[in-house]
């Protein structure tokens, strides 16, 4: 394997190395700021590796995707509001931490189970991406139905406090998701022959809205008279003290990446999902489950360590069959064609050496993100928890409208922000949170897509309703589904059953207390 | 006390708030002034919007053109992607934006005529679009597994007669090249398909390969990536593919369409005729660049040099050709 050789004698160059600090470093910054998406980092990022030689484009390229999705935990938790779509089940636990004066110590366990799903998410890439995409490909429209179906049953797992305000708070984001050009026959829907609406809401100004604005308006209309909006407590030893408490979980930081890497090469599904379902999962398993959203070190591990590991995910496909798993890795592929290299068999046998350059100065990056992630997390945090309500509502209010605007370099985008917040706002008043909207709104169009697409196809095949029932991956999308919906009631017996015993263990975040 | 100070922290907070608004309505206002004063076309940044996402193959071409596009007009180009609606978003703001000539706009054909036919808004009408070049076709062709009973298009459509409905047919969305392809292959023989819409041509490949359809119309590039996979059956140019030369095309075959999405560049209706020309030309200089024909049909384009008035012709040939067939088939 000369190529591989080459390869890793490549990335060690010094420039290279440089490239991917580069990228990371400004991918953690785009990815920071809500609204400026991975994808658009590396959109922005294409027309200057114009001029660049193809190596040094790619390896710049694969450090800003991984910084991104990464960057994204930070606003994340520090203000509640996934700074990429990848990091919405972040904002469940690290604002809760926040709140705290934790947010230093949440944004160590981000980054250090960003690094670490994300090697894994890369060690699949390296080792087994041609056998992988062939199976993603066995993916077709009833298992997309199916896998939304199951999606939408994360929503018991993300309303602990009431699930029928969770459904009827995940019904409102389905039918958000209906506005605008129906994915499959092109009606438009409920768009009251205005333009604007033509196009439906778009995920990231939704998003914003519903995170974001609430939180800057129950900033400003908090009684309480506080300094700064969040508070600080520093700690000493971060970084020794969190690793000992993530690597004592050796099975969350695994699983979470599987689920994460999994979800990633599903052409489709991306990253977006990658968190939630992660953290659906490390609800279920946990022995804690209470502790999910009240600022679980798990919930976090989980939601970061499945996103990082999406980014290898999503380019299985697109490196072996030129299908880009994910939004951002659409634009890798624009990338790769103005180089011209073309996705397939020749990017192994052609061009070998570079591919595998981009593969390693992957493993780099996830390495570089952890000192990067941690100095830069601390910084951030030091600022953001620093700064008066006076200053950080206003600034955050600012980059709100921008990052709506710029999503598309759209005005009915920012109105669109406004609204939903408007409904978020009044939504938490009685109860309802952020998350199953959201999650209803990204789901919806899928749901809908998987389902008209199977119903043709089994209308074709003579076989309208079998089609949906006798696939094996639907049916095990089908038992999953069964029992993530079952699982409150099934847990309430277990819990019964071990009350004593978890009356007795004692909060993580409780024990730590006590070297404040 | 409390009260007090709380009063006095919303103050601030209001200020703040108005520095901010302040701030954004001073940007509006200097953008609006520079686009008054004028010599001569062009005198300052072009705005080129991309109606498509970023990596697409509007966006890749674009990118190669904007170098040679600077060095024709002497000033800086800028890309701008406003995606939504099938391109609708942008379209729609170019048909009731400035007319100066500094906003130009990437021009899909089937989108840009078939949009406005069957939407009840789609917030421009064609003719709102001044038609300035048409410099790239990709062409759609019909293909189906590499292991499929059919050889030909012939047994393809003689199965499909015989069993109207049963043979699946991916592509990328409704109301596009793709859909228009089939219905017109439906409308010629007489036969009925289940066209199954994906949301881009990358889930519509994936569909396909993973065998959850029988047939696919796909662009000329997929086609030609992904061929060893596939039985090639038809093409919808006028004469044979460069890329693929021993696919016959649809009229080879006796059906008389051509399928493909053509690009081009529009302005907004009422703009200028010398700055139209202006552009035009400077288009036609980037389009006649051998090198740039070399990488375009490397990907698997046709290029063109076709200018205004023949785009505009062009435009209105295959709007009655359009028309036509959705009538036909009880689209309209």
């Amino acid at each position: 394997m000369p190529s591989l050789l080459e390869a890793l004698l490549t990335v060690g160059h010094p420039v290279n190395l440089m490239l991917v600090a580069l990228g990371v470093g400004a991918g953690i910054v785009v990815g920071a700021l809500p609204g400026l998406t991975a994808t658009m980092a590396i959109a922005l990022l294409v027309p200057f590796t114009f001029g660049m030689n193809v190596v040094h484009a790619l390896v710049l390229l694969g450090g800003i995707y991984c910084g991104a999705i990464y960057g994204g935990s930070y606003a994340a938790i520090l203000i509640n509001t996934p700074g990429t779509p990848a990091a919405i089940a972040t904002t469940f636990d690290g604002f809760a931490l926040a709140k705290k004066g934790h947010a230093y110590r949440a944004i160590v366990v981000a980054t250090i189970a960003s690094a670490i799903g994300g090697l894994v998410g890369v060690a699949f890439l390296l080792f087994l991406a041609p056998p992988l995409a062939r199976a993603s490909l066995q993916f077709g429209p009833p298992e997309f139905f199916w896998l939304t179906v199951f999606g939408l049953t994360i929503i018991a797992t993300i309303s602990p406090r009431s699930t029928v305000k969770g459904l009827i708070g995940g019904a409102l984001g389905l039918l958000i998701g209906t506005i605008g050009i129906a994915p499959v026959d092109g009606r438009v829907r409920y768009a009251f022959r205005t333009i604007a609406l033509q196009n439906g809401i778009t995920l990231i100004p939704a998003l914003i809205g519903l995170f974001c604005l609430p939180e800057i308006l129950d900033m400003i209309a908090s009684r309480f008279h506080r300094e700064t909006a969040i508070p600080y407590r520093p700690q000493r030893h971060m970084l020794r003290r969190v690793w000992r408490l993530v690597a004592r979980k050796p099975w969350l930081l695994l699983r979470s990446s599987v689920i994460g890497t999994v979800i990633g090469i599903i052409p489709g599904a991306g990253a977006n999902i990658a968190g939630m379902v992660s953290y659906n999962e490390a609800v279920r398993v946990s022995r804690k489950p209470h502790e999910f959203g009240e600022g679980s070190l798990e919930g976090i591990t989980a939601s970061e360590a499945a996103n990082n590991a999406g980014v290898g995910g999503s380019l299985v496909p697109l490196l072996t069959l030129g299908i880009p798993g994910a939004p951002p890795a659409a634009v890798l592929l624009g990338a790769l064609l103005l180089k011209g290299m073309r996705p397939g068999a020749e990017l192994f046998t052609v061009h070998a050496s570079v591919t595998y350059t981009f593969m390693f100065s992957l493993v780099v990056a996830n390495i570089v993100l952890l000192p990067l992630g941690i100095l830069l997390g601390k910084g951030a945090s030091k600022v953001v928890t620093g700064l008066p309500t006076t200053v950080l509502a206003p600034l955050v209010f600012f980059l709100s409208v921008i990052g709506a605007f710029a999503i598309q370099n759209n005005v009915g985008d920012v109105y669109v922000m406004l609204a939903m917040g408007l409904v978020g706002f009044l939504g938490r008043r009685v109860g309802f949170q952020p998350g199953p909207i959201v999650l209803g709104l990204i789901l919806g169009a899928m749901c809908e897509q998987g389902l008209v697409q199977s119903m043709l196809m089994g209308r074709a095949a003579g076989t309208p309703v079998a089609i949906f029932f006798t696939r094996p991956i639907s049916i095990v999308l089908i038992a999953l589904t069964v029992l993530s919906a079952l699982w409150p009631v099934l847990a309430r017996v277990r819990q019964r059953h071990t009350r004593d015993e978890a009356a007795a263990h004692i909060h993580p975040i409780v024990e730590e207390k006590r070297d404040d | 006390m409390g009260s007090y100070s709380r009063f006095r922290r919303a103050g601030r907070l209001a200020c703040a708030m108005l520095v901010v608004v302040g701030m954004l309505v001073g940007a509006g206002a200097l953008f609006a002034r520079g686009a008054g004063e004028d010599a001569e076309y062009p005198s300052r940044a072009v705005t080129y919007v991309i109606p498509f996402d970023a990596g697409g193959q509007s966006d890749i071409t674009a990118q190669y053109q904007r170098e040679g596009l600077e060095r024709a007009l002497g000033v800086d180009v800028v890309i701008r992607h406003q995606a939504g609606g099938g391109g609708a978003l942008a379209w729609s703001a170019l048909a009731r934006g400035s007319t100066d000539g500094y906003t130009i706009s990437g021009n899909n054909i089937p989108h840009i005529i078939i949009q406005p036919l069957v939407r009840e808004n789609a917030g421009y009408e064609t003719e709102d679009l001044r038609p300035v070049y048409l410099f790239q076709t990709t062409p759609i062709g019909l293909a189906v597994a590499a292991n499929s009973p059919f050889d030909t298009l012939d047994e393809l459509i003689e199965h499909a007669r015989a069993n109207p409905g049963q043979i699946t047919v991916s592509g990328s969305g409704t109301h596009t090249g793709h859909h228009l392809a089939i219905m017109q292959l439906q409308y010629l023989s007489g036969t009925q398909f289940t066209y199954i819409p994906a949301t881009g041509a990358a889930p519509s490949v994936a569909n396909f390969l993973g065998g959850h359809t029988q047939a696919i119309l796909g662009n000329s590039d997929d086609l030609v990536q992904h061929r060893d996979a596939m039985k090639i059956l038809a093409i919808g140019t006028t004469e044979r593919f460069h890329a693929l030369p021993d696919v016959p095309t649809f009229i080879e075959l006796g059906y008389d369409f051509t399928a493909g999405i053509d690009r081009g560049v529009t302005v907004a209706r009422d703009t200028p005729e010398e700055v139209v020309r202006r552009l035009e030309a400077a288009f036609d200089a980037v389009s006649r660049d051998p090198d740039f024909i070399a990488r375009m049909e490397a990907l698997g384009f046709e290029q063109h040099q076709i200018g205004a008035d023949e785009f505009a012709a062009h435009i209105e040939r295959k709007t009655r050709e359009i028309t036509t067939v959705l009538r036909e088939l009880g689209e309209l």
